[in-house]
């Protein structure tokens, strides 16, 4: 079932985030809407890195919200492990390291 | 509606095993994951996929679709025969493997009305889920703020817990400023909450087109300049393009190549402002004529250079 919708003409404001601006574990679990266990195993299997501290106090970078989904993703539909998951995360960003180094060559 | 080929979108024959069926599924999993594939169309192959693999994995749901017969070819328009779904009972909703947002009509006049409403909304409050998404935009759009619309295919739980796919076309505001890898948030553009609960944010994430001439790290953009041979070494004063508009830049004498020239502040104009950087090439005019030929005979004759003076060779 597909449906349209048009928000008019009316323009967006939005709030502008740096990469390095942090949110809390409670934010990111909402956000991501997972389990903080999850969060525990995947900060476990180093996909995601906690900044500030011992557990209680953990914050995390906005860029870690795209990877908890993709690898959460992964996950769910390709039957890997989180260790999978971890490496093909890795692979991806070096995928797109390799990409942008290109566009930089070619655009010489 | 359209009738969909589930064997065909797995590329298994009707009688694969069942095991063949997982086999292929995994295998176009990967090729057409959303996160992972740089295929064109990976979303909607993805979707076709997990629906696909939703029917065929189930060996109720595999029976019923077979008993469709195999006449029917993919997008004929398709009914159910007014006997369907008798003596089957599927079972909850679609679960693991596969697309969990809105299958396609097809799938739901077969499958959709044995599925309960999803994750008991009643009397519920729950935040909505944020949404991520990627917004491409032009380097220039950064340099004079823009408005741009992007459209988003968002799954949504209607009250009676059908999925449906909703096309959204937003208008957004880019800053003047912005740079690729920060992330704009609005408020409110994610997920429906359930009950009560607030509607999760929209997250986009900023990312450059890539350019012509310019490519940008951080704040800075770099161009490679090309310059004639004698414009490097004589000085020069020659036209080029910045992304706010044409300048004359001074060209140096013995200038070389590689030699960055830095335009402080006339890079992406961010809080504390980026820097464009020229980097010179020096492109050699080719010996196609004789009068070309003659002038670089001249220098190797008259001109006293070698280029390998370091190299502690003869």
């Amino acid at each position: 079932m597909m449906s349209n919708e048009k928000s008019g003409e009316k323009i967006l404001i939005g709030q502008v985030l740096e990469d390095s601006d942090v949110i809390t574990l409670a934010d990111l679990c909402r956000s991501c809407t997972v389990k903080t266990e999850t969060v525990t195993l995947l900060v476990s299997e180093g996909i995601l890195e906690p900044v500030g501290g011992d557990k209680e106090h953990w914050q995390f970078r906005i860029g870690s919200l795209r990877r908890v989904k993709t690898a959460i993703h992964l996950q769910r539909d390709l039957g890997v492990n989180l260790a999978g998951a971890a490496l093909a995360l890795e692979l991806l960003d070096q995928v797109a390291e390799l990409k942008r180094m290109l566009e930089a060559v070619s655009s010489n | 509606m359209e009738y969909k080929d589930y064997y065909k979108i797995m590329g298994v024959e009707r009688k694969a095993k069942q095991d063949e069926i997982k086999r292929a599924y995994r295998k176009l999993a990967r090729k057409y994951h959303p996160d992972v594939s740089k295929e064109k169309d990976a979303e909607l192959k993805f979707k076709d996929l997990g629906e696909a693999y939703e029917v065929l994995k189930d060996p109720e749901k595999r029976t019923a679709y077979d008993q469709l017969g195999s006449n029917w070819k993919a997008q004929q328009d398709f009914r159910p025969p007014p006997d369907w779904g008798t003596g089957f009972e599927f079972r909850g909703a679609p679960q693991g493997g596969g697309a969990p947002d809105g299958f396609s009509d097809f799938f739901e006049s077969l499958f959709g009305q044995a599925r309960g409403p999803a994750g008991g909304s009643r009397g519920f409050h729950m935040h909505g889920e944020d949404h991520h998404a990627k917004i491409l935009i032009e380097l220039e759009d950064s340099y004079h703020g823009a408005s741009r619309s992007i459209s988003l295919r968002m799954p949504e739980v209607t009250p009676e817990g059908h999925v449906v796919t909703r096309n959204r076309t937003l208008k957004v505001k880019i800053p003047k400023g912005i740079r690729q890898g920060q992330q704009i948030r609005l408020g409110g553009q994610g997920a429906k909450g359930q009950g009560s609960g607030r509607a999760g944010d929209l997250f986009l994430e900023v990312e450059f087109n890539p350019h012509r001439y310019y490519h940008v790290e951080g704040a800075d953009v770099y161009l490679d300049l090309p310059l004639a041979p004698w414009e490097a070494a004589l000085g020069a004063s020659v036209k080029v393009p910045t992304p706010s508009g044409a300048i004359d830049l001074k060209v140096p004498e013995n200038s070389q190549a590689g030699k960055k020239l830095r335009l402080k502040g006339r890079g992406i104009p961010a809080k504390s402002p980026g820097d464009l950087y020229v980097v010179l090439q020096i492109v050699l005019p080719s010996v196609d004529d004789d009068k070309a030929r003659e002038l670089y005979q001249r220098m190797r004759d008259e001109v006293s250079f070698n280029p390998r003076a370091t190299m502690e060779v003869a």
